[in-house]
């Protein structure tokens, strides 16, 4: 077995399974791959072997920030910002990316909207879209069982190195070394959004001190989403906490997604079927 | 194959391009046919009011889209001259319905812009294009964005939701999901340690 670390990235090899974090878009970046191997930390089953999915995965996440970072000024985006390149001139991505953020913005009657102070910023969006394509690009290599994480959003395919499915838990806003929940889940998108964030990335259309202003956002301290794909979680997520308490019902509206939300009086309240994710098993 | 689905990934963008697709042509056969029987769709249910039509929806058809059944089949070119007793039509009869339905009911391809609905709070306008005589995206040219909308999805009735006391867990998981702290070297340092545990 070889451990080695790094200032910026670790790799721990098991025979079972492979992880690495780094920190990538300012924040760190873990992807796990799981699977059974012959001792050689090659996947039988498939031959593949899991580092060469890793950097997969993070080869593509190097693509991402070159293109979507706003604190790059040569960036795809940045250009875009700066009035030099026009989004009919854009990559396929890029484009891609604004339409994306579109429909979700109109889905969300403005609650998700990547338009702020006269920039634009599609980071809330892209991070969920990256993350989730990246589980398509391992999923068509071959690769079944693993997890992509970045900040706390993350999904996750197949079964952990354990056997069964994936053990997740939801932070604790009161305190970040602490998990107040935990989750059993299986090729699932995971997204957290919550105001103990590092800088707020949610805007509040409604913001003139009526009903649903900035303050009602105190009162939420985080909402946690569960579906299929990372990228509407992760949407959804961010615009739910935008609603403040009525965000819960939002997610309760829509089909195929779970949500558990907590607030400031330690009290969380959960959707109708959030039950199914819940991990009752013993350590 | 895939664990998510057994679709290719071209499908997959297709389908997230669909979920939008689906908001907007409810949101149109709700306006075209005053239904309220849409769950799962917080924009619909924002938009309680009835749309008062200024005119008629333009070319597509959109509205038919989620009702209508499996679109008729063409007759096949016929290689040969059959009888007359053979041939055989499966498009249903054109009706006096006012629709623009080229093809004996199905769509032609192209892009089509809906005409303005006036829905008491500003204006909607979709476009759609049709491909291979199927919808094959939609989306909003016009809607309305104002205090209203969102107020209406803010004081959004929140059913009665279980809820119960945040407590402390286990730590033993494979990841955790939160927000992304303030402090890298804090997050830094705790990613570390539980990788270290899981392996």
């Amino acid at each position: 077995m070889n451990v080695t670390r790094t200032p910026t990235s670790q790799t721990i090899v098991t025979t079972t399974s492979m992880t690495e974090t780094r920190l990538m878009w300012g924040m760190p970046i873990t992807v796990q791959i799981a699977g059974p191997t012959n001792g050689d930390g090659v996947e039988p089953a498939s031959g593949k072997n899991p580092a060469r999915g890793i950097q997969i995965v993070f080869d593509y996440f190097a693509y991402i920030d070159d293109k979507f970072s706003t604190y790059k000024p040569n960036s795809e985006i940045s250009l875009i910002n700066q009035g030099v390149l026009s989004l009919n001139e854009a990559s396929q991505d890029m484009r891609t990316v604004f339409a994306l953020a579109e429909a979700m913005r109109q889905e969300t009657g403005g609650y998700f909207d990547i338009r702020h102070d006269g920039k634009v910023d599609p980071s809330g969006l892209v991070k969920g879209w990256a993350i989730s394509n990246a589980a398509d690009m391992l999923l068509d290599a071959g690769y079944a069982h693993f997890y992509v994480e970045a900040g706390g959003d993350f999904q996750v395919a197949g079964l952990s190195p354990q056997g069964r499915p994936w053990r997740a838990g939801i932070r604790s806003p009161f305190n970040p070394a602490e998990i107040v929940k935990i989750l059993a889940i299986s090729d699932r998108g995971v997204a957290t959004s919550g105001t103990y964030a590092r800088g707020r990335h949610i805007y509040n259309p409604v913001g003139d001190g009526s009903e649903g202003d900035d303050s009602s956002l105190d009162e939420i301290l985080s909402i946690t989403v569960i579906g299929p794909d990372v990228y509407e979680a992760d949407c959804y997520a961010t615009a739910a906490f935008a609603m403040g308490r009525s965000g819960i019902g939002f997610i309760e509206s829509l089909e195929g997604f779970e949500g558990y939300m907590i607030d400031k009086n330690r009290q969380a309240t959960f959707t109708s079927g959030f039950e199914r994710y819940v991990d009752y098993a013993a350590d | 194959m895939n664990n998510r689905n057994q679709q290719p990934s071209f499908v997959r963008v297709i389908k997230k391009f669909f979920l939008s697709a689906f908001v907007v042509l409810s949101f149109v056969a709700y306006s075209m046919h005053d239904r309220s029987a849409f769950t799962n769709n917080n924009l619909a249910q924002a938009t309680q009011a009835r749309p008062a039509l200024t005119q008629p929806l333009g070319q597509a058809t959109a509205q038919q889209a989620p009702t209508q059944p499996a679109a008729p089949t063409q007759p096949p070119a016929p290689t040969e001259t059959p009888a007359p007793s053979q041939l055989i039509f499966n498009n249903p009869a054109p009706t006096s319905t006012p629709q623009i339905s080229a093809q004996n009911g199905q769509y032609k391809d192209g892009t089509y812009k809906g005409s303005q609905v006036d829905v008491n709070w500003g204006l909607v306008q979709v476009q759609v294009v049709i491909k291979n005589e199927k919808i094959n995206n939609v989306q909003f040219l016009q809607y309305p964005q104002d205090r209203r909308t969102s107020q209406r999805i803010n004081s959004f009735a929140v059913p009665e939701l279980q809820q119960e006391a945040v407590q402390a867990q286990s730590a033993n998981v494979n990841l955790i999901s939160g927000a992304t702290l303030t402090s890298e070297g804090f997050q830094m340092s705790l990613q570390d340690a539980l990788n270290q545990a899981k392996g």
